[in-house]
């Protein structure tokens, strides 16, 4: 059966043609907006009608939406339409910090299920395929959002969902799995389980396609999984404000991740003077979505660095490709697919009365793995006794699991062992090359 | 009737332990008995001192993770089977040793431990007749 290229036709609209349903969308988006309280004060606040909105250049005159913003009104403050209108929400981890919710109405799920539909097809896959998703369910975007993708374009799916390596290995082989969504570190992980079990991909798996993302990566390391596994394997953007994945996604030429125009308007700005930066020179990530219903955010800034790769792709669409992500533009650490900020370490410690105030993360890369440690300093009390430190140990592991949802190393050190800085304090060490 | 001993929490790495050692002879301090123990990132170092208040103040002063615990430390001739005779009789009661450790002292062994309740185990110790040595005898022992 001859199949088109393409998914949907938006995908092969022209500059023309994107700019003028842009342009057409941000106009209904922001009058949709005012059914937000939030945007609703925002506006009034500065004096700006929803009908001063009429071009993509008029775009410049809305202020950013930040992180900030979502805490702030959580949980349901950013709302555009009623809550009984909406269908499903996701939330980022965090007990101790003010979480943040993104909601979703039955049109926004079907919409991002659309753009993971377009993103699959797009490198390839088909209603033959058997998709496989390592992606942890629930509350993190990467498992729900491939697999109603996946269902759409019509795979047969696998929802493993993650963890149980031998298991997936299994379903690989019985079920004739062509494609995987995985994070790098566990692609890795997935080929050095094989080979200690004597299953060679090649040989032994139908395995095609990898879809990798969440987790930043250097091309090397892509190449590097690429020849592990006997796969071709593309890079996945998305982040949970935006729905999650599906958001920007790189093409058969494996060269740029095409953002997808009709639902985003991409800004890149210098995140400290908070102009835009000139075509092709690395920024900050700004997006205004367009094609939402239940919570569309305005000029949200990712805090992602990136940059727009200059040219036409030979593939034909004409969506902007934006480069790897080159780091952030706060102190966001992604570790294993999952976000985590400092704080976050910083409100667990604090409530260990043992422990002394300084301490410092530190991740590393051991066999295509991250892992992180957080060396904390002993107070000094109760010094006496192995059991209890050991148990001192095992609580601050099982806490800061509960708060960041990965599992780090604790190191207990004595006090004054972390080197004091000057001004604002080193928290965060980064001996991986991620950004490469 | 319990002794000091100072608890001092280290890293495993190389040169820790000569740092503390260094500001105790710098105050002064001298050591009767010391044991380390470790496991795979840090140990605990317990020393027996003279002077072990203030030998604590010091270290704590400078910023050492260091806590003043109380022990037991037992006199015992020194012949075969006095350990087990004190062992014993904290045995019969029921008591559970923390940690114990040994040395020699003016021609007698002490035994030096923390159990699980340092007051019955006192008391059973002083109605078995067991030399329970006290701070202020340390030093005359050590003559």
């Amino acid at each position: 059966m001859a199949y088109s290229n393409y998914f949907n036709p938006e995908e092969t609209l022209d500059r023309e043609g994107i700019e003028r349903l842009q342009a057409e969308r941000l106009r209904s988006t922001v009058a949709h907006c005012m059914g937000s309280g939030f945007y609703r004060k925002r506006f009034r606040d500065i004096g700006l009608s929803h009908e001063d909105i009429k071009t993509l250049d008029d775009l410049q005159k809305i202020p950013f939406t930040t992180k900030q913003d979502l805490r702030d009104t959580y949980p349901f403050g950013m709302a555009s339409i009623p809550l009984s209108k909406c269908t499903r929400l996701h939330s980022s981890s965090g007990t101790t910090g003010n979480p943040t919710v993104i909601l979703h109405s039955q049109k926004d799920l079907e919409q991002w299920a659309n753009a993971v539909a377009r993103c699959l097809w797009m490198v390839g896959c088909r209603p033959e395929d058997v998709f496989q998703n390592t992606s942890g369910y629930g509350m993190f975007t990467g498992g729900l959002g491939f697999q109603y993708g996946a269902e759409l374009l019509g795979m047969l799916t696998v929802p493993a969902a993650a963890g149980n390596t031998l298991r997936q290995i299994k379903f690989f082989t019985d079920f004739g799995t062509t494609v995987v969504h995985a994070i790098p570190s566990y692609a890795a992980r997935l080929h050095e389980v094989m080979c200690e079990r004597g299953v060679d991909p090649r040989r032994d798996t139908k395995l095609r396609t990898l879809v990798i993302g969440a987790e930043p990566h250097s091309d090397q390391t892509r190449r590097r999984i690429e020849n592990m596994l006997g796969v071709k394997a593309y890079n996945s953007f998305g982040m949970s404000e935006m729905c999650g994945p599906g958001v920007a996604f790189e093409c058969p030429e494996q060269n740029g991740m095409h953002i997808w125009e009709d639902y985003y308007i991409v800004e890149i700005i210098d995140p400290v003077t908070l102009k835009p930066v000139p075509e092709g020179e690395v920024g900050e990530l700004v997006l205004t979505t367009i094609n939402r219903e239940a919570m569309p955010l305005l000029r949200y800034r990712t805090r992602d660095l990136t940059r727009i790769l200059p040219g036409e792709c030979p593939c034909g669409r004409h969506h902007k490709r934006i480069d790897r992500i080159k780091g952030r533009s706060d102190d966001m650490i992604i570790l294993k697919g999952v976000n985590i900020f400092p704080i976050q370490v910083e409100q667990v410690l604090v409530q260990f009365k043992e422990l002394a105030s300084d301490y410092l993360i530190t991740l590393d890369t051991v066999d295509g793995s991250d892992y992180m440690t957080v060396e904390v300093e002993l107070a000094g009390s109760n010094i006496d006794d192995y059991a209890a430190l050991q148990t001192l140990e095992r609580n601050i592991t099982r806490m800061l699991r509960d708060e960041i949802l990965v599992t780090p190393k604790v190191k207990l050190l004595p006090k004054g062992s972390i080197p004091q800085s000057e001004g604002k304090a080193v928290r965060v060490k980064d001996n991986r090359k991620q950004y490469q | 009737m319990t002794i000091h001993q100072l608890s001092i929490f280290i890293e495993n790495k190389a040169g820790t332990l000569v740092v503390i050692l260094r500001q105790l002879k710098e105050a002064g301090i001298q050591l009767i008995a010391s044991t380390i123990s470790d496991t795979v990132d840090y140990g605990i170092c317990r020393i027996i001192c003279s002077e072990p208040v203030r030998a604590f103040e010091t270290l704590r002063d400078a910023g050492v993770a260091v806590s003043l615990c109380e022990v037991i430390a037992v006199a015992l001739d020194d012949e075969p089977g006095r350990a087990a005779d004190a062992i014993g009789i904290l045995s019969e009661e029921g008591i559970s040793i923390a940690y114990l450790y040994s040395f020699l002292l003016g021609g007698k062994g002490v035994l030096v431990f923390r159990t699980d309740n340092n007051e019955r185990a006192l008391e059973a110790l002083q109605r078995g007749k067991m030399d329970i040595i006290r701070e202020k005898d340390l030093s005359k022992l050590a003559v």
